[in-house]
């Protein structure tokens, strides 16, 4: 079947299903059976947490595909994370309905502390979870394919589009801090109350939200896996190392590199779409360039051009600014440069290398 | 004065817009004999002359050889036919009807035409079957490739070829890990399976032995006729065991053209080869 002939030798691969199944099974479990005095007991704050570093893997196994597989050093693919979670935000806006501050049936709080009168045309709609989901892949998709159309075109390459990415993100989040933009300004959105009439407070959606991240990181891997195992996974990797020559026998390489940058950035969108209904918020900060570049360090101390090590440097490396932050919040930003000083002098290859026999 | 002649090409009255006109012919048409015809082609980098006024036709099924000193523009000329440089000036047709300055790189090696760089160029990531797999003529859009399954016939095909470069024993070794006379032999490989119908070969005998020499000559060889080739060397023994013609060029055009012998015995081309 497709998915065994996608993880044949895919130790890794392997690996990170089962350790998912695992997880979406147990930690339910130990959060709804088991009771609170106990100490095998999660609790819900710790159930939304492991969720949330769930779509942060997500996001970074976008990035390694990018990255490790086609060598495009994006520095902003946060910026399609945050978009897909606006979308989501919007529609978890639209959900509020007359429960909020001002009890206004339609606009949502900030709108109505604007003074404004009526829903601006791209807030309509959202208020169906259908065309939500449809926004919350199409947006992100759509931003990349008309950058990538216009980047890949003119042959930007290297560091040059590294930097225009990084520009992307930063326009974003200075567009998206202005109040007249209609998403909320520096605020953001929040005070969501419920998810497909699912109460976002109560422990079962959050249990829920939980496994849909697993599972979207499992069906996320397994594309991007088939993807690479793929005549076309060659065909980038040849792109990568190779560019001309790939030319040269009669690939479009342009159309390549767009398709799957706007794939990658689908699967960032629908990661953010994720991380909102657990973190509860979404602002403008998410667009930051420091997001942008630290989840490609991520990728980097996990190991790129595997796909499953960038899950496993997403997962240690926010383990570790959990932990850390909580103890001394100033040290996290000299931490992580150490890891990834660390790893770079001594693990080039990532987590991932460690693992990873050397190629025959 | 610029933008007024802009808005002049675009607004022709001979010609429908660009984007308009059907997609350029890809069909191969040799009836007239050459397969390759370059005219008064000129190409400048920052004011030197890389190509000046050439003038060349290959025939179909012919086995070329190129020669010159170093920055006679051979390797412009290449670059010209498979769409990396686009000349200032001239005409450089494949067949009859395809228009190469038309046509982007992609388009170029579709129509039929495979390069062999000066250096050898594989792909060192992946196995040698592999990059054989990927230089296979076939659809080469994303969504045939994302699909793509290689047929039993294909397969077959592509293990004749690396018995023919000799590579059956590395067939699953990583290109990187190859020889230089070997990674040369593969790209030569990868040539082969784009089935093209005139190849242009950039020194194809660099670093290799002279056993191996003597089988590159071999197979350049036998591939005329069926294909055309062109080929631009620098060592003069295996120009001599291959040619029938060639082509001296020299400061961008050409010196002089006729068999090793005409050639060798030409006043101009020992003069500049010898620095008369």
């Amino acid at each position: 079947m497709g998915v065994f002939r996608v993880l044949k030798d895919d130790r890794g691969g392997q690996l990170l299903l089962l350790f998912l199944t695992v997880v979406a099974i147990v930690i339910p479990l130990l959060n709804l059976l088991v009771p609170e005095g106990s100490p095998f007991h999660v609790t819900t704050y710790t159930v939304s947490l492991f969720g949330k570093y769930l779509t942060y893997a997500l996001l970074a196994v976008a990035v390694d595909l990018v990255w490790g597989y086609l060598g495009i050093l994006s520095l902003g693919h946060a910026a399609f994370f945050a978009l897909g979670g606006y979308v989501m935000g919007m529609y978890l806006m639209r959900q509020i309905g007359d429960r909020g501050v001002y009890g206004d049936p339609i606009l949502p709080d900030f709108m109505v502390f604007l003074n404004w009168k009526e829903l601006p045309w791209f807030w309509h709609g959202l208020d169906m979870f259908w065309f939500a989901a449809i926004m919350i892949a199409l947006v992100p998709g759509l931003l990349a394919f008309v950058f990538g159309w216009l980047a890949f075109r003119s042959r930007v390459t290297g560091v040059y589009l590294s930097i225009i990415t990084q520009a992307l993100t930063f326009a974003l989040m200075l567009a998206f801090f202005r109040n007249e933009m209609g998403f909320g300004g520096n605020n953001g959105l929040t005070d969501f109350k419920e998810i497909l009439g699912f109460s976002l407070q109560s422990d079962a959606t959050k249990v829920g939200l939980f496994v849909a991240s697993a599972v979207a990181l499992a069906l996320g891997y397994l594309a991007c896996r088939w993807i690479v195992t793929s005549k076309l996974g060659r065909v980038t990797v040849a792109i990568r190392d190779a560019e001309d020559r790939t030319r040269f026998i009669g690939y479009r390489v342009e159309y390549f590199k767009l398709w799957v940058f706007t794939f990658s950035a689908v699967l960032a969108g629908i990661a953010g779409a994720l991380y909102v209904p657990q973190v509860g918020i979404i602002n403008p900060g998410e667009f930051s360039p420091l997001n942008s570049i630290e989840l490609v360090i991520w990728v980097a101390i996990g190991g790129r051009y595997t796909l499953y090590g960038a899950v496993i440097g997403a997962l240690l490396v926010n383990y570790a600014k959990t932990l850390l932050t909580g103890v001394w919040p100033d040290a996290w930003l000299f931490a992580l440069g150490a890891m990834f000083v660390l790893v770079t002098l001594f693990l080039p290859k990532g987590i991932a290398g460690i693992f990873r026999r050397k190629p025959a | 004065m610029s933008m007024l002649s802009d808005v002049r090409e675009t607004m022709r009255r001979d010609e429908v817009w660009s984007f308009m006109a059907p997609p350029p012919s890809l069909d191969l048409d040799i009836s007239h004999g050459p397969i390759l015809y370059l005219e008064e082609l000129n190409v400048s980098f920052d004011g030197f002359k890389a190509i000046n006024d050439l003038t060349l036709y290959i025939d179909a099924g012919e086995l070329r050889c190129i020669i010159g000193p170093n920055g006679a523009g051979k390797t412009t000329m290449m670059d010209i036919i498979t769409g990396k440089t686009r000349p200032d000036s001239g005409k450089a047709f494949f067949g009859q009807r395809i228009d190469l300055l038309k046509l982007s790189e992609p388009q170029i090696a579709t129509a039929g035409i495979g390069r062999k760089f000066q250096k050898p160029t594989v792909f060192e990531f992946h196995r040698v079957i592999d990059n054989l797999e990927l230089a296979l003529r076939a659809e080469k859009g994303v969504w045939p490739t994302l699909f793509a399954k290689l047929s039993s016939e294909q397969q077959d095909y592509l293990d004749e070829t690396l018995d023919l470069i000799g590579l059956k024993e590395q067939r699953n070794a990583m290109a990187g890990s190859l020889s230089h006379g070997q990674k040369q032999w593969l790209e030569i490989g990868m040539l082969l399976v784009q089935q093209p119908h005139l190849l242009l070969v950039d020194e194809p005998v660099a670093g290799m032995t002279h056993q191996e020499m003597d089988r590159t000559a071999e197979l350049l060889v036998s591939l005329a006729g069926k294909h055309s080739v062109v080929v631009v060397e620098h060592d003069m023994d295996f120009v001599r065991s291959i040619a029938r013609k060639v082509t001296v060029l020299h400061q961008g055009s050409v010196l002089a053209e006729g068999s090793m012998d005409d050639v060798q015995n030409d006043q101009r081309v020992i003069d500049v080869y010898l620095g008369g």
